[in-house]
């Protein structure tokens, strides 16, 4: 994927011009993503307790930014609705664990699929609905949701339950991880958790960026200049924009199954947040970059940084946060990396196609 | 016998919903806008209301009385100042930035009346009912009822009978056109800002009369109002009063048979109706 591909030139044979997405600093920058992404594989080497479950939050929450951004941005689809997924994904894994009495690790994945699954007929059903009806019937499902599983005794019913030990203290990879770095089971446990989310958000860029780049962002692209048109050469619609809102409530269950892992106790208003799982994520993109790979990863470290620092004032704090949501919305829509990548013509993720002029070709043509 | 109430006191609560989801319908249908702070903002109203009573001694009908014309001045200058910098052909900015004033009037009301539960009293008149039917009628849910007829009644005749009504629709027909007929689409959106926000404080007072109220209380009401609107027809007036009452009626059938199962009956009718009838019972056009 490292290579600069001339992605479907449309004219190879005359030699004029091609057809290029990727730029030098981007390829640069592919040298400089694996030594980060090795950084961080190995970070619970060095890396305190703290400071882990704080990437743990950005990788999850820059999952699920990436993914409403993906939908929102390119594909057109908003929701309002995605703590759907991260609360069925949570859910999932909870059933799984102590009702069917599986292994934590392995559930985390399948619980993922159960929620993809369930996403075929709930897609169904919210896209009978489009634009800003489409964001509020989300809603209404997640709603729909949050009160179905609230009646799950088993599970708790309205007030959640917990993970039970015997179940989390026998996770595969527990001893081996507590043995390789002499950590005890909990904070081994925080490990693999921290190894699983890494993998997720590893996964969404890897998958956002392989999208992008491919047909499916060229026609994404057409659909957001204006979808007739892109309907009348060809493009499929809402085949696309159905594939992007499976794979966006894939990794939703994914960091919901992570999530809810880690903090070993569920409950309906916590699984089905508007909070955390919209609000949070919406500010995250808003404020990152709305249609850039870069901008959600930004918003989501950001977004930590300013919990970390202001949690403590309560309302207060929300209150900032949708002042300053509203204000970059209205005077700096394209946040933080759009003006960045405007104003030095930067692009680490290139995804937008550029005709070159090839130099041989003007001298062929003299 | 008892089914019979159950519908009745569910055709009554529609009636509520329906006031909750006029100011919404009215704004769909001039600029095809979804607010998503309307919940929040008939909480708002209903903390206002509160405080002009407790702070300054009003009667709470007069208090609404006095509220109605800041109201109107209110939606108006958040439309002409706020919104109409949001409109254009995305329809994403106008959403998020109603979502972002959602969070702040939440947070806000958390700031300044905390999350405790409150009411607005009506004092005797509360607990005084009628004969209807041979049923025994709680008195405030029949004249919310009769209010909501009333609202809705005004609103179609200022669409449908008055000059203004004209610009409206023709507005909501094609922003482009009425400009070159002299009107100017961002005064009209503010006005229906504006009437939409008379209509959110009034269905504020017979909320913070018939339930308790608290700052958290806000997306419910924006997803019954939604849904209201969807059953009833997008931009059909009285649709959203038929959407109010089948919302109503399945609320109460569900609270009948499981009190948890009152939300989830609601909402689960109505995704039934975005199945069989997506555009809902009485369609514009």
């Amino acid at each position: 994927m490292s290579s600069p591909q001339p992605a479907a030139a449309p004219e190879p044979a005359t030699g004029r011009y091609r057809v290029r997405v990727a730029t030098r600093t981007a390829k640069a920058f592919w040298l400089v993503a694996i030594v980060i992404i090795a950084v961080l594989v190995f970070a619970p080497a060095f890396a305190s307790r703290p400071m882990l479950q704080d990437l743990i939050l950005v990788f999850l929450l820059a999952s699920l930014a990436l993914c409403w951004n993906l939908m929102a941005g390119y594909a057109g689809l908003i929701s309002v609705g995605q703590q759907a997924f991260v609360g069925l994904g949570g859910y999932a894994l909870f059933a799984l664990i102590i009702v069917g009495g599986f292994d934590p690790l392995l559930s985390i994945p399948v619980a993922a699929l159960i929620v993809a699954l369930l996403s075929i007929p709930v897609g169904t059903l919210v896209f009978r609905m489009q634009g800003a009806y489409f964001a509020v019937v989300t809603w209404v499902v997640a709603e729909v949701f949050r009160l179905l599983l609230a009646q799950w005794r088993e599970l708790g019913g309205g007030t959640g339950t917990s993970l039970p030990r015997s179940a989390t203290n026998d996770m595969i990879g527990l001893d081996f991880v507590a043995e390789l770095f002499g950590v005890r089971s909990a904070a081994a446990r925080e490990i693999i958790i921290y190894w699983a989310a890494l993998f997720t958000v590893v996964l969404v860029v890897g998958g956002c960026y392989y999208l992008l780049r491919s047909r499916v962002g060229l026609a994404l692209r057409a659909i957001k200049d204006g979808e007739v048109a892109a309907q009348s050469v060809g493009v499929s619609t809402t085949r696309i924009k159905f594939a992007i809102y499976l794979f966006a409530a894939f990794c939703a269950g994914l960091v919901g199954a992570i999530y809810f892992l880690q903090t070993s106790r569920i409950s309906p208003d916590a699984a089905f947040s508007l909070l955390d799982w919209t609000a949070y994520i919406i500010f995250i993109v808003v404020i990152g970059g709305l249609a850039t790979i870069e901008g959600p990863i930004i918003g989501a470290i950001l977004f930590v940084l300013l919990r970390n620092t202001l949690s403590g004032y309560g309302p207060w704090y929300l209150i900032v946060l949708g002042v300053l949501g509203i204000g970059v919305m209205l005077l700096a829509p394209k946040g933080i990396w759009g003006n960045f990548s405007q104003w030095t013509g930067i692009h680490l993720f290139p995804t937008r196609r550029r005709i070159e002029i090839v130099s041989q070709a003007s001298k062929d043509a003299r | 016998m008892d089914y019979l109430n159950t519908i009745v006191q569910g055709v009554l609560l529609g009636g509520l919903y329906a006031l909750y989801a006029a100011g919404l319908s009215l704004i769909f249908g001039v600029m095809r806008l979804i607010n998503l702070a309307h919940g929040d903002l008939i909480v708002l109203a209903a903390f206002v209301l509160l405080a002009m009573v407790s702070a300054l001694g009003l009667p709470l009908p007069v208090a609404l009385l006095i509220l109605l014309p800041f109201a109107f001045a209110l939606g108006w200058g958040l439309q002409r100042f706020l919104l109409n910098r949001t409109l254009g052909d995305d329809i994403l900015l106008p959403l998020l930035v109603t979502f972002g004033l959602q969070i702040l009037i939440q947070n806000g009301l958390l700031v300044a009346f905390s999350a405790d539960s409150r009411k607005l009293s009506l004092g005797a008149l509360e607990t005084q009912s009628v004969n209807l039917l041979g049923l025994s009628v709680g008195l405030v849910p029949l004249i919310t009822f009769a209010v909501a007829v009333v609202v809705l009644g005004a609103l179609s005749y200022i669409f449908y009978g008055t000059g203004l009504g004209r610009r409206l629709r023709a507005t909501s027909d094609s922003t482009e056109v009425v400009q070159l007929m002299g009107v100017n689409p961002r005064v009209i959106f503010a006005i229906a800002m504006g009437i939409s926000f008379v209509v959110l404080t009034i269905a504020a007072f017979f909320m913070g009369v018939r339930s308790n109220f608290d700052p958290s209380v806000g997306p419910a009401r924006l997803l019954y109002a939604f849904e209201a609107v969807v059953i009833g027809g997008l931009g059909s007036l009285w649709g959203t009063l038929a959407g109010g009452i089948i919302l109503g009626v399945a609320q109460a059938i569900g609270a009948r048979i499981n009190p948890e199962w009152q939300i989830l009956a609601g909402h689960l009718v109505f995704l039934v109706f975005i199945i069989v009838r997506p555009r809902g019972l009485f369609p514009k056009q």
